[in-house]
C-alpha cells in the first residue's frame, strides 16, 4: 500500500474539519432547541439494529441502501441505519407507547452503501423530526411549517416546497388494474416525466378516460393556481384522487397562510419515496441547491410491522449539507493565548487569571514551554501578559509566527 | 434574476438543434459554428449555451449544473435516468440502436463476445434475451471489432447502414429508437419553474405542429 492510499477515504464518506465542524455543531444544537421549543422531544436512537426493525415497512429503496453486518451474538442480520425514522416509528410504536400525539426530533449520522445523488455524501448527518398520533392535515401542516421554519432560521431566502400526494398516483394506477411489470413502467416513466409516456398509455390502459389521466399528470405541476386546471383534468377520477386533491389544495392555502417565506410548487406526480409514503409528501428547496435540502411526508402504516399503526408524518434534512449554506456572520470569536507562565507571575496566579478569563467565556489556549506559536492555527487574536502591576490581554502582533523561547 | 444554461450537444444534433432553439427564440449571439468558445451568451439575459459532448450533457443536467439539456436517446440510455425529466422527444437526428454481426457468421453459442461504447445498454439488452454478454467497451470504429475477430457482435447507432455494409457486417437486431430528447434537471424545475415552463410549452407546440405536417405528408 502506498502513502496515497493510506489516507484516501472512500468515495462520498467525509470528515468535517474544525472550520465547518464547529458551524455544523452550532446549527445542530440551535435546531435541536427550535425543536424542544415546538414541542419534539429529542431522542437518540442506535447506530445498528437487527434489519427487521431498520427495514420494516420500507420498501426495497432502504433496502439497498443499507449496510448489513451479521451479529456475532446471534446471527441474526443486523443493520447501519441509512434511515433514521424507521427507528423513530419504532421508538413510538414500542418503546413509548404514548396515546396523545407524539413529537420526536434526533441528529444522528447514517449511513448508505450507495449515494443518494451526484457529489452526495454517503455518511450525511441527518436531523429531523417525527409526528406520531395525528393523522389530521392540521399535522401535515405542522410539519412542513416546521421544516420551513428550519431553513428561514439559518437564514436561508428563496426557499421552495416541493409537494405531492403520493394518493392521486396509486389510486389511478389502482384503477387501471396493472400488472407488477407494468406499474414499474409507468412509475419510471413518470419519474422522468418522459415523452413516451402517451405513448406507452395508449398501448397498455384500454380506459381512455384513465390514460388521459396519468398522461395530464406529468404537466399538473406549478403554483396553487395549478389546482384548477388539474380539478378540470381529474374530475371523472376515483373518489380517492379527489379526496387527495382536495388534501393538497387545503394544505397550500393553509402554508400559504403560516408560512409565507416559502414558495409553494405543486406537482400532482412527484413521488419520491412511494413505496413508503402514503399522503402528502414535499421536499425543500433553495435557489442555491437543486438537490433537496430536505425532505419527508406521511407514511401512515410503518408502525404495524411493530404491532401498532400510528399516523406519522416527519421530515428528515442533511445537516451538513445545510451547514454549508449558512452564512456565520457572528463567527466563533478568537480566543487568548496564555503563553507558558513567564519568570514574573506565580504559577498558581498565572493559572488562576487563565481559569477567570474562562469562566467570563474566553476561550484560553495555554502555550507550552518551546512550543511553536501560530496565531492563526491556535485560533487566537490576543496574547495574556504579565507586568508589574497584573496580567493584562493585548492584541496578537498580526500573523505573528515564531517558536517560544525555553 | 435567476438564469438558465443549456446544454447542447455538437455535432449533428447541434446544426438540428439550433433553428428549434431559434423558433422558440433564443438565438445566440454569436456563431457557434466558427467559434472555439464553449459557452455562449445568446439574443436572451437570462440564457446561456454550453456545447458538449453528448455524453457529457445528462451530467452536467444531473449535477445542475445545466438546467436543461439536448442530448440523443442512445446517451440517456446509457447515462441512466437519475436527477432529470425528459418531457420532450425533439424528433430530431432520428437513428437506430441496433445490435450488428457479420454477413454469414455462424450463430454463437454460449457467451456472447460484444464491443460497444453503450456498456449498461448492451449488459441489459442481452440479459433480457437471456444471453450471457462479455462486454468490450470501445470508444469508436465498432465495425472494425468484429472484422478482426475481436467480438461477435457490436451494439451501436446505425443510420443509413453503409459503415456496416462497406466492412461486411449486417444489421440484426432494434434495441431502440433514438432521436433528441429535451431533458431538465429535477430541482431547476421546480425552483426556476417560472422561467423553464414557457420554454416547455414552445419545445412541445413546435413538436406537435411538426408532427401534424408530417401526418399531412403520409396521408396526402
Amino acid at each position: 500500500m502506498t502513502k496515497i492510499d493510506r489516507w484516501l477515504l472512500p468515495d462520498g464518506i467525509e470528515e468535517i474539519l474544525p472550520d465547518r465542524a464547529i458551524k455544523v455543531e452550532r446549527l445542530r444544537r440551535r435546531l435541536l432547541d427550535l425543536y424542544h421549543s415546538w414541542g419534539y422531544d429529542l431522542v437518540i436512537p442506535p447506530l445498528a439494529e437487527f434489519t427487521e426493525s431498520l427495514l420494516s415497512g420500507s420498501g426495497s429503496d432502504l433496502d439497498l441502501m443499507t449496510f448489513k453486518i451479521t451479529d456475532q451474538l446471534t446471527g441474526r442480520m443486523m443493520g447501519v441505519r441509512a434511515d433514521i425514522t424507521p427507528q423513530a416509528a419504532r421508538m413510538d410504536a414500542h418503546s413509548l407507547q404514548r396515546n396523545s400525539p407524539n413529537r420526536l426530533c434526533y441528529a444522528g449520522q447514517v449511513l448508505y452503501t450507495r449515494a443518494r445523488g451526484p457529489l452526495e455524501s454517503r455518511s450525511p448527518i441527518q436531523l429531523g423530526i417525527e409526528l406520531f398520533g395525528e393523522a389530521s392535515l392540521d399535522a401535515d401542516v405542522e410539519v412542513m411549517s416546521l421544516l420551513v421554519e428550519t431553513l428561514s432560521f439559518c437564514g436561508l431566502e428563496d426557499i421552495c416546497l416541493d409537494i405531492g400526494h403520493v394518493g392521486i398516483y396509486r389510486a389511478l394506477e389502482q384503477a387501471a388494474g396493472l400488472s407488477a411489470e407494468q406499474s414499474g413502467e409507468l412509475f419510471a416513466l413518470l419519474q422522468r416525466k418522459d415523452a413516451g409516456l402517451q405513448q406507452w398509455l395508449a398501448t397498455n390502459v384500454a380506459d381512455a378516460s384513465l390514460a388521459a389521466m396519468l398522461a395530464a399528470l406529468p404537466g399538473l405541476a406549478g403554483d396553487a393556481s395549478m389546482l384548477a386546471e388539474a380539478k378540470v383534468v381529474l374530475a371523472k377520477a376515483p373518489a380517492e384522487v379527489l379526496k387527495a386533491l382536495s388534501e393538497v389544495e387545503a394544505v397550500a392555502s393553509q402554508l400559504a397562510e403560516c408560512a409565507p417565506q416559502a414558495a409553494l410548487f405543486l406537482d400532482l406526480s412527484e413521488l419520491r419515496g412511494y413505496h413508503y409514503h402514503t399522503g402528502i409528501v414535499f421536499a425543500a428547496y433553495t435557489s442555491e441547491s437543486t438537490l433537496a435540502l430536505g425532505n419527508g411526508g406521511r407514511y401512515d402504516d410503518v408502525g404495524e410491522a411493530f404491532g401498532r399503526a400510528r399516523p406519522a408524518t416527519g421530515f428528515g434534512i442533511d445537516l451538513s449539507k445545510l451547514a454549508n449554506l449558512v452564512a456565520y456572520s457572528h463567527s466563533v470569536a478568537a480566543g487568548i493565548y496564555a503563553p507558558a507562565p513567564p519568570a514574573l507571575a506565580s504559577h498558581s496566579e498565572w493559572a488562576g487569571e487563565i481559569a477567570r478569563l474562562r469562566e467570563n467565556g474566553e476561550r484560553v489556549v495555554r502555550g507550552f514551554s518551546g512550543q511553536h506559536v501560530d496565531y492563526d492555527e491556535l485560533h487566537c487574536d490576543r496574547v495574556l501578559m504579565a507586568s508589574d502591576c497584573g496580567f493584562t490581554v493585548e492584541p496578537a502582533a498580526a500573523n505573528a509566527v515564531g517558536d517560544e523561547s525555553e | 434574476m435567476s438564469q438558465l444554461t443549456i446544454a447542447l450537444t455538437k455535432g449533428r444534433i447541434l446544426k438540428e438543434t439550433l433553428p428549434l432553439l431559434a423558433e422558440v427564440g433564443i438565438v445566440p449571439s454569436e456563431d457557434i459554428a466558427s467559434s472555439r468558445k464553449l459557452m455562449f451568451a445568446t439574443n436572451r439575459d437570462d440564457i446561456r449555451l454550453l456545447v458538449l459532448r453528448g455524453t457529457d450533457v445528462p451530467t452536467y443536467v444531473q449535477f445542475g449544473a445545466a438546467d436543461l439539456g439536448i442530448a440523443g436517446k442512445d446517451t440517456l440510455l446509457e447515462n441512466g435516468d437519475d436527477g432529470y425529466y425528459e418531457p420532450i422527444d425533439l424528433g430530431i437526428s432520428r437513428c437506430r440502436l441496433m445490435t450488428a454481426g457479420m454477413v454469414g457468421a455462424a450463430p454463437v453459442t454460449g457467451r456472447i463476445r460484444v464491443a460497444t461504447k453503450y456498456v449498461n445498454v448492451a449488459r441489459r439488452y442481452y440479459a433480457e434475451k437471456g444471453l450471457q454478454a462479455d462486454i468490450i467497451k470501445l470508444y469508436g470504429a465498432m465495425e472494425l471489432a468484429p472484422l478482426i475477430e475481436l467480438c461477435d457482435e457490436i451494439v451501436d447507432i446505425v443510420d443509413t447502414g453503409n459503415t456496416l455494409k462497406a466492412n461486411g457486417l449486417e444489421p440484426r437486431e432494434l434495441i431502440g429508437d433514438v432521436s433528441s430528447r429535451l431533458i431538465v434537471n429535477k430541482g431547476a424545475l421546480k425552483i426556476k419553474h417560472q422561467l423553464i415552463q414557457p420554454l416547455l410549452e414552445g419545445f412541445s407546440a413546435l413538436v406537435a405542429a411538426r408532427e401534424q405536417r408530417e401526418g399531412e405528408v403520409v396521408s396526402a
